[in-house]
Protein backbone atom coordinates (compact mmCIF):
# COMPACT_ATOMS: atom_id res chain seq x y z
CA UNK A 1 0.00 0.00 0.00
CA UNK A 2 2.71 2.42 1.02
CA UNK A 3 4.43 1.75 -1.94
CA UNK A 4 1.68 2.09 -4.47
CA UNK A 5 0.84 5.63 -2.72
CA UNK A 6 4.34 6.53 -2.59
CA UNK A 7 5.22 5.38 -6.32
CA UNK A 8 1.81 7.75 -7.64
CA UNK A 9 3.18 10.91 -5.20
CA UNK A 10 6.25 10.94 -7.13
CA UNK A 11 5.12 9.58 -10.37
CA UNK A 12 2.70 13.05 -9.85
CA UNK A 13 5.17 14.78 -9.01
CA UNK A 14 7.93 14.41 -11.70
CA UNK A 15 5.40 14.43 -14.46
CA UNK A 16 4.17 17.92 -12.86
CA UNK A 17 7.97 19.03 -13.46
CA UNK A 18 8.47 17.07 -16.83
CA UNK A 19 5.75 19.26 -18.11
CA UNK A 20 6.51 22.15 -16.69
CA UNK A 21 9.62 22.20 -18.57
CA UNK A 22 8.95 23.93 -22.01
CA UNK A 23 12.20 23.25 -23.83
CA UNK A 24 10.90 19.08 -22.82
CA UNK A 25 7.81 19.74 -24.57
CA UNK A 26 8.81 21.14 -27.78
CA UNK A 27 11.55 18.57 -28.27
CA UNK A 28 9.37 15.98 -26.94
CA UNK A 29 6.89 16.33 -29.30
CA UNK A 30 8.98 17.85 -32.42
CA UNK A 31 11.26 14.91 -32.44
CA UNK A 32 8.78 12.54 -33.87
CA UNK A 33 7.52 15.19 -36.31
CA UNK A 34 11.32 15.78 -37.46
CA UNK A 35 11.90 11.75 -38.12
CA UNK A 36 8.28 11.76 -40.52
CA UNK A 37 9.39 14.59 -42.16
CA UNK A 38 13.08 14.66 -42.91
CA UNK A 39 13.90 11.03 -42.62
CA UNK A 40 10.54 9.08 -43.85
CA UNK A 41 11.06 10.27 -47.79
CA UNK A 42 14.19 8.24 -47.84
CA UNK A 43 12.59 5.18 -47.17
CA UNK A 44 10.03 4.93 -50.18
CA UNK A 45 12.77 3.88 -52.39
CA UNK A 46 14.88 1.45 -50.08
CA UNK A 47 11.48 -0.62 -49.22
CA UNK A 48 11.73 -1.57 -53.49
CA UNK A 49 14.93 -3.11 -52.30
CA UNK A 50 14.80 -6.63 -51.96
CA UNK A 51 14.90 -8.15 -48.63
CA UNK A 52 13.29 -5.44 -47.32
CA UNK A 53 11.05 -6.38 -44.89
CA UNK A 54 7.16 -7.43 -45.65
CA UNK A 55 4.35 -4.30 -44.75
CA UNK A 56 4.64 -0.58 -46.62
CA UNK A 57 7.80 1.60 -45.94
CA UNK A 58 6.25 3.42 -42.90
CA UNK A 59 4.66 0.21 -41.39
CA UNK A 60 8.41 -0.74 -41.16
CA UNK A 61 9.80 2.64 -40.62
CA UNK A 62 7.54 3.77 -37.52
CA UNK A 63 7.86 0.63 -35.33
CA UNK A 64 11.64 1.49 -35.85
CA UNK A 65 11.18 4.96 -35.04
CA UNK A 66 9.13 3.93 -31.99
CA UNK A 67 11.37 1.81 -30.43
CA UNK A 68 14.26 4.44 -30.56
CA UNK A 69 12.19 6.97 -29.17
CA UNK A 70 11.67 4.38 -26.66
CA UNK A 71 15.56 4.20 -25.81
CA UNK A 72 16.22 7.37 -26.29
CA UNK A 73 13.85 8.86 -24.16
CA UNK A 74 14.18 6.26 -21.13
CA UNK A 75 17.77 6.13 -21.55
CA UNK A 76 18.99 9.75 -20.92
CA UNK A 77 16.66 10.08 -17.51
CA UNK A 78 19.52 9.79 -15.62
CA UNK A 79 20.36 13.21 -16.48
CA UNK A 80 17.65 14.62 -14.26
CA UNK A 81 18.20 12.37 -11.57
CA UNK A 82 22.09 13.77 -11.82
CA UNK A 83 20.05 17.36 -11.03
CA UNK A 84 17.82 16.60 -8.37
CA UNK A 85 20.62 14.79 -6.64
CA UNK A 86 23.15 17.80 -6.79
CA UNK A 87 20.42 19.92 -5.30
CA UNK A 88 19.63 17.42 -2.10
CA UNK A 89 16.29 16.12 -3.60
CA UNK A 90 17.45 12.51 -3.53
CA UNK A 91 19.00 12.27 -0.01
CA UNK A 92 15.94 14.52 1.50
CA UNK A 93 13.28 12.10 0.57
CA UNK A 94 15.89 8.91 1.34
CA UNK A 95 15.74 10.25 4.96
CA UNK A 96 12.32 10.14 5.03
CA UNK A 97 10.17 6.58 5.26
CA UNK A 98 9.05 6.20 2.18
CA UNK A 99 9.53 3.38 -0.52
CA UNK A 100 12.91 2.81 -1.97
CA UNK A 101 11.00 1.32 -4.62
CA UNK A 102 8.43 3.90 -5.40
CA UNK A 103 11.75 6.02 -5.68
CA UNK A 104 12.04 4.34 -8.70
CA UNK A 105 9.02 3.10 -10.35
CA UNK A 106 7.50 6.61 -9.78
CA UNK A 107 10.08 8.42 -11.89
CA UNK A 108 10.00 5.43 -14.80
CA UNK A 109 6.42 5.35 -15.00
CA UNK A 110 6.54 9.25 -15.54
CA UNK A 111 9.27 8.47 -18.63
CA UNK A 112 6.63 5.82 -19.59
CA UNK A 113 3.88 8.11 -19.75
CA UNK A 114 6.22 10.80 -21.53
CA UNK A 115 7.75 8.06 -24.47
CA UNK A 116 4.06 6.91 -24.97
CA UNK A 117 2.67 10.19 -25.60
CA UNK A 118 5.39 10.64 -27.97
CA UNK A 119 4.87 7.40 -29.80
CA UNK A 120 1.14 7.90 -30.14
CA UNK A 121 1.95 11.68 -32.08
CA UNK A 122 4.04 9.43 -34.26
CA UNK A 123 2.11 6.98 -35.18
CA UNK A 124 -1.13 9.74 -35.65
CA UNK A 125 1.06 11.90 -37.78
CA UNK A 126 2.16 8.62 -39.80
CA UNK A 127 -1.00 7.70 -40.86
CA UNK A 128 -1.27 10.69 -43.38
CA UNK A 129 2.31 9.34 -44.84
CA UNK A 130 0.73 5.59 -45.74
CA UNK A 131 1.17 3.76 -42.31
CA UNK A 132 -1.71 1.31 -41.66
CA UNK A 133 -2.63 0.33 -38.19
CA UNK A 134 -4.65 -2.36 -36.53
CA UNK A 135 -5.98 -0.70 -32.94
CA UNK A 136 -4.99 -4.77 -31.11
CA UNK A 137 -1.73 -4.79 -32.76
CA UNK A 138 -1.09 -0.78 -32.05
CA UNK A 139 -2.10 -1.64 -28.52
CA UNK A 140 0.29 -4.14 -28.03
CA UNK A 141 2.97 -2.72 -29.30
CA UNK A 142 2.79 0.60 -26.81
CA UNK A 143 2.44 -1.95 -24.59
CA UNK A 144 6.07 -3.46 -25.49
CA UNK A 145 7.00 0.13 -25.49
CA UNK A 146 6.31 1.01 -22.47
CA UNK A 147 8.45 -2.39 -21.08
CA UNK A 148 11.10 -0.73 -22.89
CA UNK A 149 10.58 2.54 -20.85
CA UNK A 150 10.52 -0.09 -17.78
CA UNK A 151 13.73 -1.68 -18.76
CA UNK A 152 16.01 1.23 -19.70
CA UNK A 153 15.03 4.10 -17.75
CA UNK A 154 16.02 1.52 -14.26
CA UNK A 155 19.55 1.45 -15.72
CA UNK A 156 19.88 5.15 -16.18
CA UNK A 157 18.94 6.13 -13.13
CA UNK A 158 21.11 3.14 -11.62
CA UNK A 159 24.42 5.10 -13.64
CA UNK A 160 23.31 8.04 -12.45
CA UNK A 161 23.22 7.00 -8.70
CA UNK A 162 26.82 5.64 -9.01
CA UNK A 163 28.35 8.05 -11.27
CA UNK A 164 26.60 11.17 -9.61
CA UNK A 165 27.37 13.50 -12.62
CA UNK A 166 26.28 14.40 -16.06
CA UNK A 167 29.47 14.39 -17.52
CA UNK A 168 30.35 10.73 -16.28
CA UNK A 169 26.75 9.50 -17.16
CA UNK A 170 26.43 10.72 -21.19
CA UNK A 171 29.51 8.66 -22.62
CA UNK A 172 28.36 5.41 -20.94
CA UNK A 173 24.58 6.35 -21.72
CA UNK A 174 25.73 6.93 -25.35
CA UNK A 175 28.12 3.74 -25.83
CA UNK A 176 25.09 1.46 -24.14
CA UNK A 177 22.62 3.13 -26.51
CA UNK A 178 24.28 2.84 -29.74
CA UNK A 179 25.50 -0.61 -30.00
CA UNK A 180 21.54 -1.76 -28.99
CA UNK A 181 20.12 0.94 -31.43
CA UNK A 182 22.66 -0.20 -34.20
CA UNK A 183 21.99 -3.79 -33.79
CA UNK A 184 18.22 -3.21 -33.21
CA UNK A 185 17.55 -3.12 -36.78
CA UNK A 186 16.06 -0.13 -36.55
CA UNK A 187 17.68 1.94 -39.06
CA UNK A 188 18.05 -0.72 -41.86
CA UNK A 189 16.36 -3.98 -41.78
CA UNK A 190 18.80 -6.58 -39.86
CA UNK A 191 18.32 -8.79 -42.53
CA UNK A 192 20.63 -7.29 -44.90
CA UNK A 193 23.60 -7.96 -41.98
CA UNK A 194 26.25 -10.64 -42.68
CA UNK A 195 25.55 -14.02 -40.90
CA UNK A 196 27.82 -12.99 -37.54
CA UNK A 197 25.92 -9.30 -37.27
CA UNK A 198 22.66 -11.25 -37.59
CA UNK A 199 23.92 -13.77 -34.74
CA UNK A 200 24.72 -10.76 -32.24
CA UNK A 201 21.95 -8.81 -32.84
CA UNK A 202 19.44 -11.68 -31.65
CA UNK A 203 21.30 -11.21 -28.41
CA UNK A 204 19.72 -7.91 -28.42
CA UNK A 205 16.35 -7.30 -26.79
CA UNK A 206 15.39 -4.32 -29.06
CA UNK A 207 16.06 -6.68 -31.97
CA UNK A 208 13.51 -8.71 -30.85
CA UNK A 209 11.27 -5.63 -29.59
CA UNK A 210 11.20 -4.04 -33.50
CA UNK A 211 10.94 -7.66 -34.87
CA UNK A 212 7.54 -7.89 -32.73
CA UNK A 213 6.53 -4.28 -33.06
CA UNK A 214 6.64 -4.76 -36.61
CA UNK A 215 4.98 -7.89 -36.76
CA UNK A 216 1.96 -6.45 -34.83
CA UNK A 217 1.34 -3.36 -37.14
CA UNK A 218 1.48 -5.52 -39.84
CA UNK A 219 -1.30 -7.86 -38.12
CA UNK A 220 0.67 -11.14 -38.44
CA UNK A 221 -0.14 -12.01 -34.68
CA UNK A 222 1.20 -15.89 -35.72
CA UNK A 223 4.65 -14.21 -35.18
CA UNK A 224 6.59 -15.79 -32.80
CA UNK A 225 8.25 -12.56 -32.27
CA UNK A 226 5.76 -11.59 -30.46
CA UNK A 227 6.37 -13.64 -27.92
CA UNK A 228 9.87 -13.70 -27.80
CA UNK A 229 9.99 -9.75 -27.78
CA UNK A 230 7.00 -9.56 -24.76
CA UNK A 231 8.96 -12.47 -22.93
CA UNK A 232 12.54 -10.77 -23.43
CA UNK A 233 11.29 -7.51 -22.09
CA UNK A 234 8.99 -8.58 -18.98
CA UNK A 235 12.62 -10.49 -17.94
CA UNK A 236 14.71 -7.68 -18.22
CA UNK A 237 12.56 -4.95 -16.65
CA UNK A 238 11.76 -6.72 -13.84
CA UNK A 239 15.70 -7.66 -13.66
CA UNK A 240 16.41 -3.48 -14.18
CA UNK A 241 13.59 -2.58 -11.52
CA UNK A 242 15.17 -5.00 -9.00
CA UNK A 243 18.66 -3.53 -9.97
CA UNK A 244 17.47 0.00 -9.35
CA UNK A 245 15.31 -0.06 -6.60
CA UNK A 246 18.68 -1.56 -4.53
CA UNK A 247 20.64 1.56 -5.94
CA UNK A 248 18.13 3.86 -4.48
CA UNK A 249 18.06 2.25 -1.56
CA UNK A 250 21.86 2.52 -1.06
CA UNK A 251 22.26 5.91 -2.60
CA UNK A 252 22.49 7.09 0.48
CA UNK A 253 25.81 5.16 1.35
CA UNK B 1 16.19 14.41 36.96
CA UNK B 2 18.76 13.96 34.35
CA UNK B 3 17.46 15.27 30.63
CA UNK B 4 16.59 12.45 28.56
CA UNK B 5 19.24 11.94 25.50
CA UNK B 6 18.05 12.50 21.82
CA UNK B 7 21.19 11.35 20.28
CA UNK B 8 23.77 9.41 22.01
CA UNK B 9 27.09 7.33 20.00
CA UNK B 10 29.88 4.89 21.13
CA UNK B 11 32.48 4.56 19.64
CA UNK B 12 31.49 5.59 16.00
CA UNK B 13 33.85 4.95 13.17
CA UNK B 14 33.25 5.62 9.48
CA UNK B 15 36.13 4.01 7.02
CA UNK B 16 36.49 5.65 3.49
CA UNK B 17 37.57 2.60 1.40
CA UNK B 18 40.77 3.50 -0.54
CA UNK B 19 42.23 1.82 -3.77
CA UNK B 20 43.48 -1.79 -4.36
CA UNK B 21 44.30 -4.27 -2.68
CA UNK B 22 46.90 -2.23 -0.01
CA UNK B 23 43.46 0.12 0.42
CA UNK B 24 45.81 3.15 -0.40
CA UNK B 25 43.63 6.52 0.17
CA UNK B 26 41.73 4.90 2.95
CA UNK B 27 40.46 7.43 5.24
CA UNK B 28 39.25 7.37 8.77
CA UNK B 29 36.93 9.97 8.37
CA UNK B 30 35.30 9.82 12.14
CA UNK B 31 37.81 7.73 14.44
CA UNK B 32 35.62 7.04 17.33
CA UNK B 33 32.96 9.19 18.25
CA UNK B 34 31.52 9.74 21.93
CA UNK B 35 28.65 11.62 21.90
CA UNK B 36 25.62 12.49 24.13
CA UNK B 37 23.26 15.40 23.00
CA UNK B 38 20.40 16.13 25.15
CA UNK B 39 16.78 16.85 24.39
CA UNK B 40 15.94 20.11 23.94
CA UNK B 41 19.23 21.42 23.30
CA UNK B 42 20.80 23.47 19.95
CA UNK B 43 23.91 20.97 19.56
CA UNK B 44 26.56 22.18 17.86
CA UNK B 45 29.76 20.22 15.91
CA UNK B 46 32.67 22.69 15.10
CA UNK B 47 35.34 21.67 12.95
CA UNK B 48 36.94 22.66 10.36
CA UNK B 49 36.25 21.25 6.57
CA UNK B 50 37.15 18.12 6.68
CA UNK B 51 36.89 17.12 10.13
CA UNK B 52 34.33 14.56 10.44
CA UNK B 53 31.35 16.96 10.44
CA UNK B 54 29.04 15.98 7.57
CA UNK B 55 30.02 12.00 7.85
CA UNK B 56 28.86 12.10 11.61
CA UNK B 57 25.94 13.74 10.66
CA UNK B 58 25.21 11.78 7.74
CA UNK B 59 25.40 8.64 10.19
CA UNK B 60 23.10 9.93 12.78
CA UNK B 61 20.88 10.62 9.68
CA UNK B 62 20.42 7.00 8.61
CA UNK B 63 22.56 8.14 5.30
CA UNK B 64 25.66 5.90 6.04
CA UNK B 65 25.94 2.93 7.51
CA UNK B 66 28.64 3.17 10.71
CA UNK B 67 31.90 1.06 10.00
CA UNK B 68 32.20 0.80 14.26
CA UNK B 69 30.67 1.34 16.86
CA UNK B 70 26.71 2.46 17.80
CA UNK B 71 24.25 5.29 17.22
CA UNK B 72 20.78 6.02 18.82
CA UNK B 73 18.87 8.95 17.84
CA UNK B 74 15.20 9.90 18.93
CA UNK B 75 15.38 6.22 21.03
CA UNK B 76 16.45 3.83 17.99
CA UNK B 77 19.32 2.17 16.50
CA UNK B 78 20.30 3.91 13.48
CA UNK B 79 22.03 0.90 12.22
CA UNK B 80 19.00 -1.71 13.16
CA UNK B 81 15.92 0.39 13.19
CA UNK B 82 16.48 3.22 10.28
CA UNK B 83 12.82 3.55 9.62
CA UNK B 84 12.08 4.49 12.74
CA UNK B 85 14.75 6.88 13.47
CA UNK B 86 13.53 8.67 9.69
CA UNK B 87 9.89 9.09 11.02
CA UNK B 88 11.28 10.91 14.07
CA UNK B 89 14.25 13.39 12.57
CA UNK B 90 14.34 16.04 10.15
CA UNK B 91 17.40 16.22 7.96
CA UNK B 92 18.68 19.32 5.63
CA UNK B 93 21.71 18.39 4.02
CA UNK B 94 24.26 20.92 2.76
CA UNK B 95 23.04 20.28 -0.39
CA UNK B 96 19.52 21.82 0.45
CA UNK B 97 16.99 19.42 -0.57
CA UNK B 98 14.46 21.66 -2.75
CA UNK B 99 14.04 21.54 -6.28
CA UNK B 100 14.22 24.53 -8.19
CA UNK B 101 11.19 23.57 -10.52
CA UNK B 102 9.32 23.38 -7.52
CA UNK B 103 7.32 25.63 -5.83
CA UNK B 104 7.77 26.17 -2.01
CA UNK B 105 4.15 24.65 -1.25
CA UNK B 106 4.44 21.72 -3.45
CA UNK B 107 8.13 20.92 -1.96
CA UNK B 108 6.43 20.93 1.27
CA UNK B 109 2.81 19.07 0.70
CA UNK B 110 5.02 16.34 -0.96
CA UNK B 111 7.13 16.03 2.02
CA UNK B 112 4.37 15.68 4.37
CA UNK B 113 2.60 13.01 2.07
CA UNK B 114 5.57 11.25 1.68
CA UNK B 115 5.96 11.12 5.69
CA UNK B 116 1.61 9.88 5.61
CA UNK B 117 0.01 12.91 5.65
CA UNK B 118 -3.58 13.26 3.93
CA UNK B 119 -3.53 15.96 1.21
CA UNK B 120 -5.45 18.15 3.29
CA UNK B 121 -3.20 17.65 6.54
CA UNK B 122 0.11 18.12 4.28
CA UNK B 123 -1.48 21.54 2.62
CA UNK B 124 -2.48 22.96 5.92
CA UNK B 125 1.04 21.76 7.82
CA UNK B 126 2.62 23.61 4.46
CA UNK B 127 1.02 27.01 4.89
CA UNK B 128 1.63 26.62 8.57
CA UNK B 129 5.18 26.64 7.82
CA UNK B 130 5.29 28.93 5.01
CA UNK B 131 3.87 31.60 7.61
CA UNK B 132 6.11 30.77 10.06
CA UNK B 133 8.98 31.23 7.90
CA UNK B 134 7.91 34.07 6.16
CA UNK B 135 7.23 32.66 2.62
CA UNK B 136 3.70 32.84 1.70
CA UNK B 137 4.00 35.75 -0.65
CA UNK B 138 6.80 33.03 -2.14
CA UNK B 139 4.87 30.13 -2.36
CA UNK B 140 3.94 29.78 -5.53
CA UNK B 141 7.22 30.57 -6.99
CA UNK B 142 9.60 28.28 -7.89
CA UNK B 143 12.63 27.48 -5.60
CA UNK B 144 15.00 28.88 -8.44
CA UNK B 145 13.70 32.56 -7.96
CA UNK B 146 14.48 32.68 -4.12
CA UNK B 147 17.16 34.38 -2.52
CA UNK B 148 19.85 32.49 -0.74
CA UNK B 149 17.93 32.66 2.43
CA UNK B 150 14.40 32.32 1.41
CA UNK B 151 15.85 29.04 -0.12
CA UNK B 152 17.32 27.81 3.54
CA UNK B 153 14.92 28.51 5.31
CA UNK B 154 12.48 26.81 2.92
CA UNK B 155 14.88 23.61 3.16
CA UNK B 156 14.53 23.95 7.04
CA UNK B 157 10.70 24.00 6.34
CA UNK B 158 10.97 21.14 4.61
CA UNK B 159 12.65 19.12 7.24
CA UNK B 160 10.37 20.32 9.93
CA UNK B 161 6.99 19.75 8.14
CA UNK B 162 6.77 16.27 10.18
CA UNK B 163 7.46 17.74 13.19
CA UNK B 164 10.25 15.31 13.94
CA UNK B 165 11.80 15.65 17.56
CA UNK B 166 15.60 16.01 16.22
CA UNK B 167 16.56 17.94 13.46
CA UNK B 168 19.77 18.02 11.29
CA UNK B 169 20.93 20.78 9.86
CA UNK B 170 24.73 20.66 8.12
CA UNK B 171 25.81 24.41 8.01
CA UNK B 172 23.16 25.62 7.70
CA UNK B 173 24.49 29.53 7.73
CA UNK B 174 27.41 28.71 4.78
CA UNK B 175 27.17 31.33 1.74
CA UNK B 176 24.63 33.41 4.11
CA UNK B 177 25.30 37.08 4.23
CA UNK B 178 25.43 38.50 7.91
CA UNK B 179 21.54 39.54 7.86
CA UNK B 180 20.28 36.04 6.18
CA UNK B 181 22.58 34.24 8.80
CA UNK B 182 20.76 36.46 11.99
CA UNK B 183 17.78 35.46 10.74
CA UNK B 184 18.59 31.85 10.68
CA UNK B 185 19.92 31.77 13.91
CA UNK B 186 16.63 33.15 15.09
CA UNK B 187 14.96 30.40 13.24
CA UNK B 188 16.80 27.40 14.62
CA UNK B 189 16.01 29.38 18.23
CA UNK B 190 12.45 29.17 18.02
CA UNK B 191 12.81 25.45 16.46
CA UNK B 192 14.58 24.72 19.98
CA UNK B 193 12.21 26.89 22.22
CA UNK B 194 9.23 25.13 20.44
CA UNK B 195 10.76 21.85 21.59
CA UNK B 196 13.15 20.32 18.85
CA UNK B 197 16.41 19.30 19.61
CA UNK B 198 18.46 20.79 16.93
CA UNK B 199 21.89 19.37 15.78
CA UNK B 200 24.15 21.20 13.53
CA UNK B 201 27.20 21.74 12.05
CA UNK B 202 29.64 24.34 11.54
CA UNK B 203 32.77 26.11 11.20
CA UNK B 204 31.64 29.39 12.27
CA UNK B 205 33.61 30.09 15.81
CA UNK B 206 30.98 33.03 15.95
CA UNK B 207 27.73 30.48 15.16
CA UNK B 208 29.00 27.65 17.51
CA UNK B 209 29.54 30.42 20.26
CA UNK B 210 26.02 32.79 19.68
CA UNK B 211 23.70 30.06 18.74
CA UNK B 212 24.47 26.47 20.23
CA UNK B 213 23.78 25.31 23.97
CA UNK B 214 26.18 22.67 24.00
CA UNK B 215 29.11 22.04 21.71
CA UNK B 216 31.06 19.54 20.37
CA UNK B 217 34.70 20.30 18.63
CA UNK B 218 35.93 17.59 16.39
CA UNK B 219 38.89 17.43 14.41
CA UNK B 220 40.34 14.44 12.52
CA UNK B 221 37.52 12.74 13.06
CA UNK B 222 37.79 12.88 16.54
CA UNK B 223 36.24 15.21 19.79
CA UNK B 224 38.47 16.95 21.05
CA UNK B 225 36.17 18.83 23.44
CA UNK B 226 32.98 19.34 24.51
CA UNK B 227 30.83 21.42 26.61
CA UNK B 228 28.78 24.84 26.67
CA UNK B 229 30.70 27.55 25.03
CA UNK B 230 31.25 29.41 28.26
CA UNK B 231 32.36 26.07 29.78
CA UNK B 232 35.06 25.77 26.82
CA UNK B 233 36.65 29.02 27.27
CA UNK B 234 36.81 28.95 30.55
CA UNK B 235 39.21 26.17 30.23
CA UNK B 236 40.95 28.92 29.07
CA UNK B 237 41.58 30.72 32.11
CA UNK B 238 42.68 34.49 31.67
CA UNK B 239 43.25 36.31 29.02
CA UNK B 240 44.94 36.24 25.59
CA UNK B 241 47.11 38.56 24.33
CA UNK B 242 48.70 38.93 20.82
CA UNK B 243 51.78 40.83 20.48
CA UNK B 244 52.90 41.82 16.74
CA UNK B 245 56.85 42.17 16.90
CA UNK B 246 59.23 43.30 14.42
CA UNK B 247 61.95 41.04 14.29
CA UNK B 248 63.24 38.45 16.96
CA UNK B 249 59.75 36.31 17.58
CA UNK B 250 61.45 33.44 19.73
CA UNK B 251 63.40 35.86 21.76
CA UNK B 252 60.03 37.73 22.72
CA UNK B 253 58.61 34.21 23.25
CA UNK B 254 61.82 33.40 25.72
CA UNK B 255 61.12 36.24 27.44
CA UNK B 256 57.42 36.35 28.34
CA UNK B 257 57.37 32.81 28.55
CA UNK B 258 59.86 33.60 31.86
CA UNK B 259 57.36 35.87 33.62
CA UNK B 260 55.67 34.50 36.09
CA UNK B 261 52.31 36.37 35.37
CA UNK B 262 52.39 34.45 31.71
CA UNK B 263 50.77 30.97 31.45
CA UNK B 264 51.84 30.15 28.42
CA UNK B 265 53.61 31.31 25.16
CA UNK B 266 53.94 30.87 21.55
CA UNK B 267 54.00 31.69 18.01
CA UNK B 268 50.79 31.47 15.79
CA UNK B 269 50.09 33.26 12.37
CA UNK B 270 53.24 35.53 12.74
CA UNK B 271 52.14 37.03 16.23
CA UNK B 272 53.23 35.99 19.92
CA UNK B 273 50.83 34.76 21.76
CA UNK B 274 50.58 34.92 25.57
CA UNK B 275 48.18 33.44 27.62
CA UNK B 276 47.73 35.77 31.06
CA UNK B 277 46.22 35.84 34.12
CA UNK B 278 44.84 39.28 34.30
CA UNK B 279 45.28 40.51 30.58
CA UNK B 280 44.81 44.60 31.69
CA UNK B 281 47.59 44.40 33.83
CA UNK B 282 49.93 42.04 31.98
CA UNK B 283 49.81 44.76 29.02
CA UNK B 284 52.02 47.25 30.79
CA UNK B 285 54.45 44.54 32.37
CA UNK B 286 55.07 43.43 28.72
CA UNK B 287 55.83 46.63 27.64
CA UNK B 288 58.27 47.58 29.64
CA UNK B 289 59.87 44.14 29.69
CA UNK B 290 59.78 44.53 25.73
CA UNK B 291 61.46 48.30 26.51
CA UNK B 292 64.58 47.62 28.79
CA UNK B 293 65.00 44.70 26.36
CA UNK B 294 65.14 47.20 23.19
CA UNK B 295 62.72 45.40 21.88
CA UNK B 296 59.42 47.45 20.47
CA UNK B 297 55.79 45.81 19.79
CA UNK B 298 54.02 46.91 16.29
CA UNK B 299 50.74 45.38 17.96
CA UNK B 300 48.82 44.81 20.88
CA UNK B 301 45.85 42.99 20.92
CA UNK B 302 44.45 41.98 24.14
CA UNK B 303 40.56 39.62 24.05
CA UNK B 304 38.73 37.26 26.51
CA UNK B 305 39.22 33.81 24.87
CA UNK B 306 36.99 33.04 22.18
CA UNK B 307 36.24 28.87 20.99
CA UNK B 308 39.07 29.68 18.37
CA UNK B 309 41.49 29.82 21.37
CA UNK B 310 39.79 26.74 22.65
CA UNK B 311 40.33 25.43 19.01
CA UNK B 312 44.10 26.34 18.71
CA UNK B 313 45.00 24.83 22.29
CA UNK B 314 43.33 21.20 21.98
CA UNK B 315 45.08 21.10 18.32
CA UNK B 316 47.35 23.23 17.99
CA UNK B 317 46.31 24.49 15.08
CA UNK B 318 43.61 27.85 14.48
CA UNK B 319 40.67 27.14 13.30
CA UNK B 320 40.23 30.17 11.01
CA UNK B 321 43.15 28.86 9.34
CA UNK B 322 41.71 25.38 8.74
CA UNK B 323 38.76 26.53 7.39
CA UNK B 324 40.17 28.81 4.56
Amino acid sequence: MRTIRDTWLIFDRSLTLSLRNPVWVIMGIGQPILYLLLFGPLLTNIARMPGFPPGGAFNVFVPGILVMTALFSSAFVGFGLCDEMREGVVERMTVTPMSRLAMLVGRSLRDVVLLLGQGLILVVLAIPFGLEINLGGVTVAFAMLALIGLMMSPVSYTLALVLKSEDSLAPVVNGLALPLLLLSGVMLPMSFAPDWLQTIAKLNPLYHAVAAIRALFNASYGDSEIVIGVVVLVVLAAVTIALGARSFSRAAA
Amino acid sequence: MSPEAIIETAGLRRVFKGHGRDQRGAVEAVAGVDLRVEAGDIFGFLGPNGAGKTTTLRILATLLPPTAGTARVAGFDVAHKPEEVRKRIGYVAQAGGSYRESTGREELVIQGRLFGMSKADAGRRAQEILDALDLSDAADRTCGTYSGGMRRRLNIGIGMVHRPVVLFLDEPTTGLDPQARARMWDEIRKLRDGGTSVFLTTHYLEEADALCDRLAIIDHGRIVAEGSPSQLKREIAGDVLTIGVDGDCDRVIELMAAQSFVREAGLEDGLVRLYVDKGDEAVPSVLRILDSHGLAPTTMNLHRPSLDDVFLKKTGRSLRESAA
